[in-house]
């Protein structure tokens, strides 16, 4: 390969708890089969693809970020602070300043057009990045702390990190938040491919609709895995042809399946089914993504 | 006595709003003058975050001294306006003005 990034495939979802982390830890476990990969959970607000992998942690790191913090003697009460604030989180009432460090998105501008500095920018903690490898499979994950309200700087740093010490694999998984909103844009605006997961019944098309108006606002290549295949009804399915979204594998809906996830164990090596799957999901994003086809 | 309400509407009969960060008006009651004003805050709509302590701070700015509101206010906005000298009711739900203004009178509301 010429590019010197690996192929980031993110799977994500518009509703929770159609399959995201199943599919993720499945394929990624598949991959490492053969190769060393990337797994890394980009879910920092509940990471749970950690619950699949029992690995040598290798390393660990607090996450940060920036925030105000009131130097009172300096301070002359001007209100400036709160009136730059668009995130409300520096308030001035009477002789106090309030900062809200969950509130603040560390832009500096509070801090920066102090007249009189009474606003240093200090570091706050608000989780922690681990590192595992299990064999030829690198799982990386931010958690956030309980409280902490943010995920986006903490998804951004993640990316960075697996950026900067994976460069040299082939493949990347990402597992992201599900939803729409700011955290699965910080998640998948530079996948190379995006599998939304989903499963055949009126929420979730309804979710499926959202999360794909999302990708072709961020111009993603995607495809759509039908997960729980049996249930419901064929609306996502006709919603995929009519969208000419492809849909890259119909994973049954099965008792089996679900015994194996809950305790915690890889489907793929218990029913062969399953793997044919993944592999015909692999080689699709592969080919399907830019710079993947070695 | 100055009482602020979250409300839908500005008059007596109409209904209270049961969130605080995004209650559409504050409305406050002047016992004294026996005066009604009332702040449109349907300028949060647009915030995605931090409505509680933005109407926190209006709060401040019309500095009433009692605040009747539905749900209560969140953690955030909970903390500023306990740097204001206020007393808060909540549980003000499904109904108007008046009938939330009677309960306060009555010691029917829950303070906080």
């Amino acid at each position: 390969m010429t590019n010197h990034s690996p192929v980031r495939i993110a799977i994500a979802s518009g509703k929770g708890g159609t399959g995201k982390t199943t599919l993720a830890t499945n394929l990624a476990a598949y991959i490492a089969e053969q190769e060393e990969v990337v797994l890394v959970d980009l879910d920092v607000e509940e990471p749970n693809s950690g619950l699949f992998f029992k690995g040598e942690l290798i390393y660990e790191e607090p996450n940060f970020k920036m925030i105000p913090q009131w130097d009172e003697p300096k301070c002359t009460f001007c209100g400036l602070c709160q009136k730059v604030c668009n995130f409300h989180a520096v308030l001035q009432l009477g002789p106090t300043i309030l900062v809200f460090p969950e509130l603040c998105h560390s832009c500096y501008t509070c801090s920066e057009l102090c007249p009189t500095e009474a606003l240093p920018m200090i570091s706050k903690r608000t989780g922690k990045l681990s590192n595992f490898r299990i064999n030829n499979l690198h799982f990386v994950e931010s958690r956030l702390d309980v409280g902490e309200e943010q995920a986006v700087p903490t998804i951004s740093k993640t990316k960075q990190y697996s950026n900067e010490n994976y460069a040299h694999l082939r493949i990347e998984i990402d597992d992201c938040p599900p939803g729409t909103s700011c955290p699965v844009i910080e998640a998948t605006k530079n996948a190379d491919f995006v599998i939304l997961i989903t499963e055949p019944t009126p929420f979730g098309l309804h979710d499926l609709t959202l999360a794909v108006e999302t990708m072709r606002a961020l111009k993603r290549p995607m495809g759509v895995v039908v997960n729980r295949y049996g249930i419901g009804n064929d609306d996502v399915i006709r919603y995929c042809q009519k969208e000419n979204i492809p849909i890259l594998a119909k994973i049954p809906n099965s008792r089996k399946i679900a015994e194996l996830y809950s305790s915690g164990k890889l489907i793929y090596q218990e029913i062969p089914e399953v793997k044919e799957l993944l592999s015909t999901i692999l080689d699709y994003c592969l080919k399907a993504s830019k710079g993947g086809i070695a | 006595m100055k009482i602020a309400f979250t409300a839908k509407g500005t008059a007596w009969d109409s209904m209270m709003d049961p969130r605080f960060g995004r209650t559409m008006f504050i409305v406050v009651y002047d016992e004294q003058s026996e005066t009604f004003s009332s702040f449109d805050n349907s300028v949060v709509e647009n915030e995605a975050h931090g409505a509680g302590t933005a109407t926190a701070q209006k709060i401040f700015e019309l500095s009433p001294d009692v605040l009747i509101t539905g749900n209560g206010p969140g953690s955030h906005a909970a903390q500023a306006l306990k740097q204001i000298n206020i007393r808060i009711f909540t549980e003000a739900h499904n109904m108007t003005i008046k009938q939330a203004f009677e309960k306060f009178k009555n010691g029917e509301l829950k303070e906080i």
